[in-house]
């Protein structure tokens, strides 16, 4: 049973990662108050960002590091379009998607079936001798462990830095934050970029230590899944971090069927992720009438004038 | 100069107009860098492009040809983005809506063509309708964003097509390629006299004049004209919020899935992977481009049909990823929308007061 079980949960982390990223960064967009449906979009490019500088300069902290600009400059697009001339928050974040896939498609045609130099897997010092959990967790790469100190962070962030309470009342409250002598263009814009930062990370992880090759259609829903996520941790890390893993989990399984060679198609093992997303949010909401969105989540700020 | 923002008095008269000219320019403007920074001949490539959409006759008849799943999946996405449900579903609902067709055609092959074909249809409309009813539904009842549920509906629309034509309905005669037989003669919509164009273009322009017919002169119509200033209007106005979601995303279903059903029919003679192509994507494009007006859509599907067939063009000339067409899609609409700022407001200089 253990046999099985290690390695399944040991995938559940790796597959997991991306999501976590990708997750906390829409969680920052949205505590602003912009809702940016782009994320397929930003990871598919930063992904591609992350090869493309890894493999020329070898250097995969490099290509880490370019994704997140990557995904700063994208999601600045997003943010100009909504915050500065008010366009319809849901279009802007499609259409930021439909150009983001698009252009990786376009861009990464030579890059297809190279490899580019990646982050690897060695056991962490110490940790990794705890039996069970050591398996399971400590015998990552990098930014795995990385990914386990992120959500600290960012539950800091939030509770105790002033910048992250004033990013919460942008999204909250705007006209009230004016009112308090707060900027909420400025936050806003803040929230959307460091938030597609993130973002950017996220995209890296699946081609710098997912896998080290570059293949078309990389992201495939993750970046969808992450916006759904969101909801279901009710904008919070922790919980962000506990749908990750749920869905990592879906998707190790289902690799991990397929790879067993079972009878089932495998177009139906890959709807799993899809129906389990649909399922998530259904009990989402079933438990959780309690808590709602940034109050003014999806709305823009008018100018005065 | 500083400038401030000002809010302009009435709207900007013809400044749709001049935002999506200026957007299209700056679209073409952009690819022609991308071409430029792939080693090619930007503005032969622009020519090719040109060529492709509107150069003769055949680059014509092959626009109207993908116009017309545009035009009926635009439609579907205008009717549910108007209430201010986001669906963005075409793309799955479309796929269910050649399942239904399919279906039809492998049940009754030996029909002839004018009770198999309006069975098709009616399936297809039924399928696509029930695959947009689910979202609507989990909107209603737990609220589910139904921007996720639609979209998740899409990639699993897609899977169950693979799942079918790799399975169940695979033709033996096939070699192994995953598709159904082709369809009898009679569930093929003909084409109009020698042209390559089909007579579902017929079934557009009937569509179109009926759903603009029923917004404007039917109570229901109405009802869903009046909600789309959201659900505590309709409340105010007596108007049953909850039906009227449901009816319009089944309807929104519906109309994706008879693109489905004619691209599959008229088309491709068969159901197959290559159908999906992303027409449900771009027909967010569409709607949104002509501001959600039938009429609009019309034009917007032809232009956008005429962009993909140029893109084709500069696919087999040029060697260039079909992904190219994407790209501008996505920078045309990026663009609009930071253009219709303007619509409402002005910058002028700041006068030193």
């Amino acid at each position: 049973m253990w046999e099985f079980l290690i390695p399944l949960f040991a995938a559940t982390v790796q597959s997991g990662t991306p999501l976590i990223y990708a997750t906390l960064g829409e969680i920052m967009t949205e505590r602003g108050g912009v809702l940016n449906l782009g994320v397929e979009g930003i990871m598919s490019i930063s992904a591609l960002v992350a090869f493309w500088i890894s493999f020329t300069t070898g250097s995969p902290w490099l290509g880490f590091l370019g994704a997140g600009l990557a995904g700063m400059v994208f999601a600045s697009l997003h943010a100009f379009v909504c915050i500065s001339c008010l366009g319809n928050q849901v279009v802007s974040g499609l259409a930021l998607t439909i150009f983001g896939v698009g252009l990786t498609h376009y861009l990464g045609v030579p890059y297809v079936g190279l490899h580019a130099p990646g982050f690897t897997p060695f056991d962490f010092p110490l940790l990794s001798q705890i039996p069970v959990l050591g398996d399971v967790f400590f015998k990552h790469d990098m930014l795995v462990y990385l990914s386990f100190v992120v959500p600290f962070l960012f539950w800091f962030f939030f509770k105790r830095t002033s910048l992250g309470l004033h990013v919460v009342a942008t999204g909250e409250m705007p006209a009230a934050a004016a009112a308090a002598g707060l900027r909420p263009i400025a936050l806003r814009y803040f929230a959307v970029v460091s938030g597609g930062f993130l973002i950017g990370l996220g995209g890296a992880y699946l081609s710098l230590a997912y896998t080290h090759l570059w293949t078309n259609g990389l992201s495939g829903g993750r970046g969808w899944i992450a916006v759904a996520l969101v909801i279901f941790a009710f904008w919070r890390p922790g919980r962000a971090v506990a749908g990750a893993y749920l869905f990592g989990g879906v998707m190790a399984f289902q690799l991990r069927l397929q790879a067993m060679g079972t009878h089932l198609p495998s177009s139906l093992l890959l709807m799993l992720p899809y129906i389990l997303t649909i399922l998530v949010l259904i009990l989402s909401a079933c438990f959780g009438r309690r808590i709602e969105a940034p109050a003014a989540l999806g709305t823009n700020i008018e100018p005065e004038g | 100069m500083p400038l401030t923002i000002i809010k302009r008095d009435e709207p900007w008269k013809w400044g749709a107009l001049v935002i999506f000219l200026g957007a299209l320019l700056f679209c073409l403007a952009v690819s022609a860098a991308l071409l430029a920074g792939q080693g090619k001949d930007a503005l032969h490539g622009l020519y090719v492009l040109w060529l492709g959409s509107f150069g003769n006759l055949w680059a014509l008849e092959g626009a109207l040809l993908k116009a017309i799943p545009l035009f009926l999946c635009s439609l579907g996405v205008a009717v549910a983005f108007r209430m201010q449900i986001w669906n963005i579903g075409a793309e799955g609902q479309f796929a269910l809506g050649a399942i239904g067709a399919t279906w039809m055609s492998l049940l009754f092959p030996d029909l002839p063509r004018l009770i198999l074909l309006p069975l098709m249809f009616m399936m297809a409309f039924l399928l696509g309708g029930i695959w947009a009813f689910i979202p609507a539904f989990l909107k209603l009842k737990l609220r589910v964003n139904e921007i996720i549920s639609t979209l998740m509906l899409n990639y699993i629309a897609i899977l169950l097509l693979d799942f079918l034509v790799f399975g169940v309905w695979k033709d033996p005669a096939s070699f192994g390629f995953p598709m159904t037989p082709e369809f009898t003669q009679g569930a093929i919509i003909p084409t109009i006299g020698d042209s390559r164009v089909h007579w579902g273009l017929l079934f557009c322009l009937i569509v179109g004049v009926g759903l603009w017919a029923f917004m404007r002169f039917t109570r229901l119509g109405f009802e869903l004209q009046a909600s789309g200033e959201g659900a505590r209007v309709a409340k105010y106005a007596k108007i049953r919020y909850g039906m009227l979601v449901m009816f319009v995303m089944f309807l929104s279903g519906g109309l994706a899935g008879w693109a489905g059903c004619v691209e599959t029919s008229a088309i491709l003679n068969r159901l197959q992977p290559s159908l999906m192509v992303g027409y449900g994507y771009t027909a967010i494009v569409v709607a949104w481009l002509a501001r959600l007006e039938p009429l609009n859509i019309a034009f917007a599907s032809f232009l956008l049909a005429a962009l993909r067939v140029g893109v084709e063009n500069m696919q087999l000339e040029l060697q260039i990823p079909a992904a190219f067409g994407v790209i501008m899609e996505g920078i045309i609409l990026l663009t609009v929308l930071a253009g219709q700022f303007f619509l409402l407001y002005k910058l002028e200089r700041k006068h030193s007061s």
